[in-house]
């Protein structure tokens, strides 16, 4: 019983009537039911980057070790010496999460997982990046909840520590929260595989779980907006097995390192279709598939389905003919499915049968990004909302009626306070490998046959984005290096995930072309060039779009274990320096959201030379076993940043005592987010040495205080115990998820 | 008020992937149950509860199941309120 294509039913899939048209060209007829669901997923925004590419393809590509370019294969690679190679990815899972968040996160880390390990390589650890809604909200701690219990499940039986990320609370993200979530592996660099098929002749396999009816159009669900219809749609949702995941894992790094595999391909959105004819366009061959060899889960399931299915922990498998034996061997000792599917053909046609008759027959190359798959160029508008906030504040600021209590507030709110309460759910240790676990400024693991050690950060701040997206796109660079340097690291490269509204509305089109063009530039200067990553569109409610939030993964290499610094004080009389300038900014500020309720004025301005500059005289600085400690100004300031340094140790607090303040005003001096500062901790004479290095490479450095006491005082206006600092900073979360108070 | 007891049984949703019904599965065929063909997992609540009524229970438990114990998004719930 064939369903038939009527314009509604192309609507329903979200192609347009144009589009359409351009189907029945390829196709040189009317596509049936099947093919039409292919097209439909393949060309949709997810798959298709088909608004995102033009502007894509602007970012830094290039780099001296870098194995795999963007969009060439399942995920970055970057070698690191010895024959040593890291690969890593980011990637979203937004939609999935709002709908159901235990499950819509876990998938999002078996997704990433399976990127990593499909290049060859070991994952070894995981950060995420998160954005909720208003926290008094039960909604939105239900979805918080949820979404972090579903990583930390999915990643603590699958055995990878995940070691950092962020979270931020803000309206915006009220009814459309984002998850983004990053992995990186190791692998030698002979052992690297690829997604592509060729060689006809060379059987396809499946392997994995076996197809369900999960996620059927997960890929065009996510590439609509969400409103009441997404309600309908929620038996879409893919479950998770994290443990089937591991033996996958395991089963396909076996198999790789066999050698006898051609080519590779984790099944994300699309499954089937989108795994089979990307490995044959890549390949610049055909691919003939036999449905009936598909291990099922469930009965009476039809082409449209099989082909369309999103059931999760599945790889496509190119395997070299004549060695189907040994790879199935490999599988089934890790009793997983391992089915031969289809074969790669010669002529560039992907014909999918079942019973025996061709349910659908397409020119791979015709579907997929960057060849056959539209691409548009989208309208763009400046946003009119812009005139209304987007004017740097200026001026001086009046200060807050109580200092000690405008900085209780801030480290009580939940986008500054601690994050235990997340990452004491994950497994940050296993494997042992860890340096340092979340609560620094990036993590540190270390690579033990070489070693060195891994730094890894995600940051990206959509109120900064909101308010000046090419800056804001600058600054989650900027930013992102930065934390690195600060715990010893140099930046090697980045992966990107861009989360926006509608890319259809010329005005959030703006916004997305301003922050590209800002992580262009910042990368660029930076020379972190960008490996890849996602992109993630119509993150929006009835209520308008999300916050234009691309988020930045930075991986730096760490090639000596000794210079791996920590953000918090170390000793009683260590100096503290402030490197960089305050340039009395308060706009975009955590301080003027808190405080005032208030989102506007700009957000800082960062000169990328200047930055340059500041990164390099604290990584001098770590080199010359100067600095004890380095921690990056961001939210909430410098007052901020010299409370997380008092609390943040795991031997315990220690106090600080700041004289020396340099803001135009008091209130941006404790406050103000500028850019391109951090404060180091050094012992007696170390400042001397720090400071004609900054006046030799035009950098300011001053000495503003000293460690030591129980109290975090700053000049006349602050003057706290740790104790109450500590209470605020570490259990504000975990009152407001617990209900302690 | 009326005494009330209800039995509550939650399911997973047709189609929905049971990771753990299938590894159940797994276990009976390595024990010899060679006959065992499916495996699907559950919950099961008893709940006690005073109520004006039974349609008022009934109420009551729907909205216990919709609101806390199922999650309408991958499960199912069914029950039976009697009089104690």
């Amino acid at each position: 019983m064939e369903i038939k294509v009527t314009p509604e039913l192309v609507a329903q899939h979200g192609l347009t009537p144009e589009e359409y048209e351009r189907i029945k060209e390829i196709l040189g007829r009317e596509p049936n039911f099947t093919e039409l669901g292919i097209f439909s997923v393949m060309w949709s925004e997810h798959c298709s980057y088909k608004s995102s590419l033009p502007w894509l393809k602007s970012l830094p590509r290039e780099g001296e070790n870098l194995l795999a370019k963007a969009g060439e294969e399942n995920a970055g690679a970057v070698e690191i010496g010895d024959g040593w190679v890291v690969v890593f990815k980011m990637e979203s899972h937004n939609h999935p999460s709002a709908v159901e968040p235990y499950q819509g996160a876990a998938t999002g880390v078996g997704g990433i997982m399976r990127d990593i390990f499909a290049m060859g390589a070991r994952p070894i650890a995981s950060l995420n990046s998160l954005r909720f809604g208003n926290l008094e909200s039960p909604q939105t701690r239900y979805l918080f909840d949820g979404v972090v219990r579903g990583i930390a499940d999915y990643g603590n039986c699958f055995g990878v520590p995940n070691v950092g990320g962020e979270v931020y609370f803000e309206d915006t993200y009220q009814e459309n929260p984002l998850v983004n979530v990053m992995a990186l592996g190791v692998a030698k660099r002979g052992y690297l595989a690829s997604a592509l098929a060729k060689g006809p002749g060379n059987p396809v396999f499946i392997v994995g779980s076996s197809t369900g009816r999960d996620g059927i159009h997960g890929a065009t669900f996510a590439s609509e907006e969400l409103n009441e219809k997404s309600q309908a749609r929620r038996p879409s949702v893919q479950i998770g097995d994290p443990f089937m995941e591991k033996l996958l894992l395991e089963a396909c790094l076996e198999a790789i390192r066999g050698g006898h595999i051609v080519g590779i391909q984790d099944m994300g959105a699309a499954g089937i279709t989108c795994s089979t004819s990307e490995m044959a366009a890549k390949g610049g061959c055909g691919m003939k598939i036999d449905l009936d060899k598909v291990p099922r889960r469930e009965e009476g399931m039809i082409p449209y389905e099989l082909m369309l299915s999103e059931s999760q922990e599945r790889m496509l498998l190119v395997v070299e003919r004549g060695y189907e034996e040994e790879v199935k061997a490999i599988f089934k000792k890790w009793e997983l499915n391992c089915e031969v599917i289809g074969q790669v053909v010669e002529e560039g046609w992907l014909k999918v049968r079942e019973g025996g008759e061709v349910v659908a027959s397409i020119p791979p190359h015709s579907l997929v990004v960057g060849e056959g798959a539209p691409v548009y160029k989208r309208k763009e508008k400046k946003p009119k909302y812009l005139d209304r906030v987007g004017k740097r504040l200026k001026g001086r600021f009046p200060p807050p009626a109580d200092f000690n209590q405008a900085l209780l507030k801030l480290l009580s709110s939940p986008t500054i306070s601690s994050k235990e309460w997340v990452y004491r759910q994950y497994d940050t240790m296993v494997r042992t490998n860890t340096l340092l676990p979340p609560g620094s400024d990036a993590a540190v693991i270390r690579i033990k046959k070489l070693n060195k050690g891994l730094a890894l950060t995600a940051d990206g701040n959509g109120r900064y984005c909101y308010l000046d997206p090419r800056m804001g796109g600058r600054i989650a660079v900027a930013e992102a290096a930065r934390n690195l340097i600060c715990s010893g690291a140099k930046p090697l490269a980045v992966t990107d995930c861009l989360n926006f509204g509608n890319p259809e509305d010329p005005e959030v089109f703006w916004t997305f072309a301003r922050c590209v063009e800002g992580i262009g530039e910042a990368c660029r200067a930076m020379q972190t060039p960008v490996t890849g990553g996602n992109v993630s569109f119509y993150n929006q409610s009835p209520q308008g779009s999300v916050y234009p939030t691309p988020v930045i993964g930075m991986v730096g290499l760490i090639d000596d274990l000794d210079k791996v610094t920590t953000q918090w004080f170390k000793e009683k009389g260590d100096l503290i320096l402030l490197l960089g300038e305050n340039r009395g900014e308060l706009g975009g500020s955590e301080y003027l959201r808190v405080i005032y309720g208030m989102v506007g004025g700009g957000c800082p301005v960062l000169d990328l030379d200047y930055e340059l500059r500041v990164q390099a005289l604290c990584r001098w600085g770590i080199a010359q076993g100067l600095v004890k400690s380095a921690h990056d100004l961001s939210e909430g300031g410098l007052a901020i940043a010299l409370a997380e340094a008092c609390l943040a140790s795991p031997e315990g607090r220690v106090g600080a005592w700041v004289d020396s303040l340099d803001g135009p005003d008091e209130v941006s001096s404790l406050f103000g987010e500028s850019q391109s500062r951090i404060i180091v901790t050094v012992e007696d004479e170390g400042w001397k040495r720090l400071k004609e290095k900054g006046d030799n490479s035009g950098v300011k450095v001053r000495v503003i205080g000293k460690v030591g006491g129980d109290k975090l005082k700053i000049g006349n206006l602050v003057d706290l115990d740790l104790g109450r600092l500590e209470d605020e900073y570490r259990f504000s979360l975990v009152r407001i998820m617990e209900g302690r108070s | 008020m009326k005494k009330f007891k209800a039995k509550i049984h939650i399911t997973l949703k047709p189609g929905v992937f049971d990771p753990q019904g299938k590894v159940i599965l797994s276990a009976l065929k390595t024990l010899g149950h060679k006959g065992a063909k499916g495996v699907r997992t559950g919950k099961y609540f008893e709940i006690e509860l005073e109520a004006e009524d039974k349609s008022s229970a009934k109420q009551e438990v729907e909205q216990i199941c919709h609101d806390l114990l199922a999650n309408p998004v991958i499960e199912d719930y069914s029950h039976r309120v009697s009089e104690v």
